[in-house]
């Protein structure tokens, strides 16, 4: 009897699940054993990372994005019609145009969002690069600077943890070449008592800091921004003020998942090492929606993709479960405008950053084009 | 009626456990607690100085074998 598959999420994560289960499962795509199916909210695929780049005139555009259809394998059948109501009981999904998706096997992969308008002002006084608009705005706000007070504000929780760091060293780098790095007070704000989630990053990070001139303070979770008065107050009880707020706001799972009392939050309370949804056996949940105490990452999609579909797999053909996660996660680092670094770790392995090199940033850029093999399941 | 979520952060080395709490408390309604357990010798410390620096309450904390459980409670 034939099967489906059902993918709801055209971002990393899901893309590479359903490119991968084409090259895996094609004689039964073939022989009509199987059929696989994608629900996507855009047409457009975009390499999110790359959005780091964009405010320092870094990366083109166009270099962000490909058509969805041309990303997927031909062999999806892939709907611009995002979810609406998922029903874990009944095996199906109901979608915005009121189509109804029955299911065999749900792959969640809704990803996460930002929501600056969670924080009195944020929207209003804050600039943020996670998205393209914000990027572009950012930009033209770094062009427009001529010095003053910065504060880059990180909120939890949020995805791509690096980032806040490398928009920093970045943002030296950039202020340093236009002579204005001298006429900038640069402050970085964390919400925990140290200047990154993980250890070794924080405590490689911390004499950098100090070594640039840049500023911080710790256990600082934001409260309220003032757009007038141009300053932040924190939970904490401190206030700064800024003339260019960079905020990463916090961050929210897709509505779908509340809506359908799948998580609050969005969040998908998700075995750490099977990836199965909690109290589900033909669930699984990828990438940032799940609710796995790990970073939201485009690595952890990856990771959890390439796991996702050997065991999707297994289960069609053999009718068995083929292997775990073991949480890895890898991220570059980018230490300025020409020097990287990267960290890996893993559920029982701790992360140890090496020394920052031209080459690691060399091989960032070059990531972020190999990126579109990584979302067609070739790397 | 107020809740009781669990989160298992032991071993999780990013966003780690104060990171979670934090994320947990802005979902949760004041009075929901938040039984955060942790294998990280310095969230036994940070966890209590954070809720005491914002104003939530520490109800419990244990030490287990090899991990500590910590249960925060909403305030505000």
């Amino acid at each position: 009897m034939s099967k489906t598959i059902l993918i709801v999420g055209g971002g990393l994560a899901g893309t590479i699940v359903a490119n991968g289960l084409c090259r895996q499962m094609g004689a039964e795509l073939r022989n009509g054993a199987l059929t696989i199916t994608m629900l996507g909210t855009s047409e457009t695929h975009m390499y999110q990372p790359g959005l780091l780049y964009v405010p320092f005139g870094r990366i083109r555009e166009a270099e962000l994005f490909r058509e969805q259809r041309k990303v997927l394998d031909k062999r999806v059948n892939f709907f611009v019609d995002p979810a609406k109501h998922i029903d874990v009981e009944k095996n199906q999904v109901t979608t915005e145009a009121g189509r109804t998706f029955r299911y065999d096997y749900l792959v969640l992969a809704t990803g996460s969002r930002i929501m600056p308008q969670s924080i009195p002002g944020m929207k209003e006084g804050g600039h943020w690069f996670y998205d393209l608009d914000g990027a572009r705005k950012l930009r033209g706000a770094l062009n427009a600077f001529q010095g003053g007070k910065i504060v880059i504000n990180v909120n939890a929780p949020h995805k791509c943890p690096v980032a806040p760091l490398e928009v920093a060293f970045m943002l030296h780098d950039f202020l340093k070449a236009r002579g204005l790095w001298e006429k900038t007070e640069l402050t970085y704000t964390y919400p925990i008592g140290r200047l990154h989630a993980l250890e070794a990053v924080a405590h490689w990070a911390k004499p950098e800091f100090e070594k640039l001139g840049i500023k911080y303070e710790t256990f600082f979770n934001t409260e309220s921004v003032d757009p007038e008065k141009k300053t932040l107050t924190s939970m904490e009880g401190s206030e700064l003020s800024y003339d260019l707020l960079i905020t990463i706001p916090p961050h929210q799972g897709a509505q779908v998942i509340d809506d359908s009392g799948l998580g609050k939050g969005g969040w998908v309370p998700t075995n750490p090492k099977t990836l199965y949804r909690d109290g589900s056996t033909n669930v699984f949940v990828v990438g940032d929606t799940t609710n796995i105490p790990i970073s939201k990452a485009g690595s952890t999609a990856h990771f959890e993709a390439d796991v996702t579909i050997d065991n999707l797999v297994s289960l069609c053909q053999e009718g068995a479960f083929a292997r775990e996660y073991d949480g890895k996660v890898f991220c570059f680092v980018e230490t300025g405008l020409s020097s990287g670094t990267y960290v890996w770790f893993n559920y029982t392995t701790p992360p140890n950053p090496g020394p920052p090199s031209q080459m690691i940033h060399w091989f960032k850029l070059a990531y972020n084009r190999l990126y579109w093999l990584s979302a067609r399941g070739l790397l | 009626m107020a809740e009781r979520q669990k989160i298992d952060a032991r071993g999780a080395f990013c966003p780690g456990p104060l990171m979670e709490l934090i994320a947990a408390l802005k979902l949760a309604s004041v009075g929901d607690e938040i039984d955060l357990w942790s294998s990280d010798k310095g969230s036994a410390a940070d966890i209590p100085a954070w809720c005491a620096k914002v104003g939530h309450a520490v109800v419990e904390s244990t030490e287990h074998d090899g991990y500590w459980s910590v249960v925060v409670r909403k305030a505000k």
